[in-house]
């Protein structure tokens, strides 16, 4: 029987940012022009969540009747999180000052999002998995729709909206078909049955009903054959929702596949480690070729994130605590990279234009701002995984665990998906230090902005140094090993 | 006895007013038709023993999304008549598909059987159904067991709610509202003048 009162200790971050949401809602609809107030209020309330969340502590606890855990994986998971959402937030507030539109509604919708991730990454039930991903997916539809004038935002948000609820379907058809043939939604109750059922005897029922909910999952992630949305969703939404979308919800997606396949399906690895490697393979291999045609750096930063998906499951492939622990330093690395790269896409801006997108608009960006062309190079460079740069070892630490388990031929299709990536990675740097100049883009005067894309180029140079990358090793290994897969 | 004649009366109107819903010529009939087709599904549910189900379609369905289908048909002006043209030419195939699928139901339902695996399979505490209704049976964990899921639901349509406000709230310009304070405090010199009017000089300048 249930205690009487759920142990909430562990679960404080969750509260105090759902109670802060509505804080926050409060304090702007009935405080005039508080924009400014809410977005930083949020950065703080993130900020506490953090701590709040550390303060947790590493050891597997459960509570609210299981359907929670917190462990040193969730923590980590969330930690990324946050930063990522609170990073989000800061670039947020950067751009739509200079846009001039001044809701407050969206940091809110931002914390709710997030609360929806932290919930996702600490689920232990099939039921509070889909409660996460629904609160989670509910406040990214309405931010990618956010600039409900435009066009192409408005496409974004309703294309988004009716693949999600597609995708969140399939994931529900998946869970009853789970519950039907194994008796029960929670994860641990999940694990023991079928470690009493033995290996290879998982009713096919179930199998059918894991391969649904991997679908939805999958969609989540955007990982090839469930990537369609990604393209449209990236290019239409506003470059601080992308920037969003490129990071945190993948880390909190990839966070609860990877919960859900170890630990209740951890025994039916036979069945899943197919299905996952398709959708690396697929994902790597179409994260390269589709990205080499694009002239939208968006739609190029979508396809390049399909592909970083595509390389972090390689992670789960291998089913041990190594590739776990691979898993976790890339979406360590995958955030720094990918927030550097969106605050530097965030600087294309010009007097008469606005925002612009086009690869070409960075011709020969070296002679105008050397600054920015050097920044992005850095973070090209280290989303191709060119070595000695940080992208190189988030694909290192995920290549090596395949490698002992045996999986060449994977690694060598890893090793070619990433040389093709390389080329159109490399080609932004070509157009920024070797064509022709063309006019300039405003100065990037906001001092955060400057503060972050400086952080993250620094953070990627230095990760070659023992003493920058040995503190994020050591976590992560303590994170993987916190989930205690079998 | 009593239970089977209420199931086929049931069923037979439940039919009768789904197909109605479909072939009735005014919009607000079929809408009509549809809210009886809901109370004869509660009906059945009752004689499921599932008594919370229907009381939930009765008000959920009948009272909200009923009602909200009444309203878009009769503030929409949509040509049903239009919409109805393609019926000849589509009702072959229509016809077809529905055969498929009554066969499909019957087929699966005629093969029917339990999983292999039922057995080592473990199942949730269900409480027994002849000592508590479902309702007492949903209540006792709804708030305890499952308070987590309960909150987020809650957090899930407050979402919902803003996403609504952000999505199509605008502030119109020139759009007068009512200020009750403005009005009591309104007096008599604001709007009323008095001017004593020399005879052969009219009013002047106002």
């Amino acid at each position: 029987m249930a205690e009487l009162f759920p142990n909430l200790s562990i679960a404080y971050g969750e509260i105090f940012l759902a109670l802060g949401a509505m804080v926050l809602l409060m304090v702007g609809v009935f405080k005039k022009d508080s924009v400014n107030l809410v977005s930083w209020l949020s950065v703080a309330f993130m900020a506490i969540a953090l701590f709040l969340t550390i303060g947790a502590g590493a050891e597997q606890q459960y509570t609210f009747s299981n359907l929670f855990v917190a462990d040193g994986f969730t923590r980590f998971m969330k930690i990324l999180v946050l930063v990522a959402a609170a990073l989000a937030v800061i670039m947020s507030r950067e751009f739509f000052r200079l846009e001039g539109d001044n809701r407050f509604e969206f940091p809110v919708l931002l914390v709710l999002a997030t609360v929806g991730m932290m919930i996702m990454v600490s689920a232990n039930d099939l039921m509070s998995l889909y409660m996460g991903i629904e609160l989670q997916s509910l406040s990214l539809y309405v931010l990618a729709a956010f600039k409900r004038d435009s066009e192409r935002s408005t496409e974004a948000g309703l294309k988004y909206f009716v693949l999600g609820a597609l995708s969140s379907g399939i994931l529900l058809y998946g869970c009853s078909l789970v519950y039907g043939f194994i008796g029960s939604t929670n994860f641990s109750s999940i694990a023991t049955a079928l470690s009493n059922m033995g290996d290879g005897n998982a009713p096919i029922g179930a199998v059918v009903g894991l391969v649904f909910v991997l679908a939805g999952l999958a969609f989540k992630v955007s990982a090839v054959p469930f990537h369609m949305w990604t393209p449209d969703v990236y290019e239409g939404s506003q470059t601080p929702v992308t920037a969003f979308f490129a990071v945190a919800p993948k880390v909190a997606a990839l966070a609860l596949l990877a919960r859900t396949l170890y630990v209740p399906f951890g025994d039916m690895s036979g069945s899943w480690t197919q299905v996952i490697m398709f959708m690396s393979i697929a994902s790597m291999l179409l994260g390269s070729f589709a990205a080499i045609m694009q002239t939208n750096i968006k739609r190029l930063m979508a396809y390049s994130s399909i592909g970083h998906v595509g390389f972090a499951l390689l992670g789960l492939i291998a089913g041990t605590s190594g590739g776990l622990r691979g898993l976790i330093i890339y979406m360590t690395i995958y955030l720094v990279m990918n927030v550097g790269t969106f605050v530097c896409i965030m600087s294309m801006r010009r007097k008469e234009d606005g925002m612009v997108e086009d690869i070409k608009e960075l011709s020969g960006l070296s002679q105008n701002h050397p600054a920015l062309a050097l920044a992005i190079s850095i973070f090209m460079f280290s989303l191709a995984g060119v070595p000695p740069l940080a992208g190189f070892f988030a694909k290192w630490y995920v290549i090596i665990p395949i490698v002992t388990q045996g999986h060449f031929v994977l690694a060598t299709i890893a090793v070619l998906a990433s040389v093709v990536g390389a080329y159109y990675y490399i080609r932004i740097v070509k157009v920024m230090y070797f064509d022709d100049q063309v006019e300039g883009f405003l100065p990037q005067k906001s001092f955060p902005m400057k503060i972050i894309v400086t952080l993250a180029a620094v953070l990627i140079i230095a990760f070659i140094v023992p003493q920058i990358s040995t503190p994020i090793l050591e976590s992560a290994t303590a994170a993987a090993q916190g989930m205690d897969p079998n | 006895m009593i239970a089977a004649i209420c199931f086929y009366i049931f069923a037979t109107i439940l039919v009768g007013s789904a197909v109605m819903v479909v072939f009735s010529k005014n919009p607000v009939h079929s809408v009509l038709f549809l809210i009886l087709a809901f109370f004869n599904a509660a009906g059945l549910f009752v004689l499921l023993g599932a008594e919370f189900v229907a009381m939930i379609l009765v008000i959920v369905y009948v009272g909200a999304v009923a009602v909200m289908f009444l309203f878009v048909v009769m503030m929409l002006d949509i040509n049903f008549t239009e919409l109805r043209k393609g019926v000849q030419d589509y009702l072959p195939i229509g016809l077809l598909i529905g055969f498929i699928l009554l066969v499909e139901m019957v087929v699966i339902v005629g093969g029917w059987s339990m999983s292999d695996g039922i057995a080592i399979t473990i199942t949730a505490a269900t409480p027994p159904a002849n000592e508590i209704t479902n309702t007492d049976a949903i209540g006792r964990i709804l708030y305890t067991d499952y308070i987590y899921l309960f909150q987020i639901a809650g957090l899930v349509l407050l979402v919902a709610m803003i996403g609504a406000i952000v999505l199509t709230h605008r502030k119109r310009p020139g759009v007068k509202k009512q200020n009750i304070g403005d009005q009591v405090r309104r007096r008599r010199g604001d709007a009323f003048e008095a001017i004593d009017v020399k005879p052969g000089q009219g009013i002047g300048k106002i």
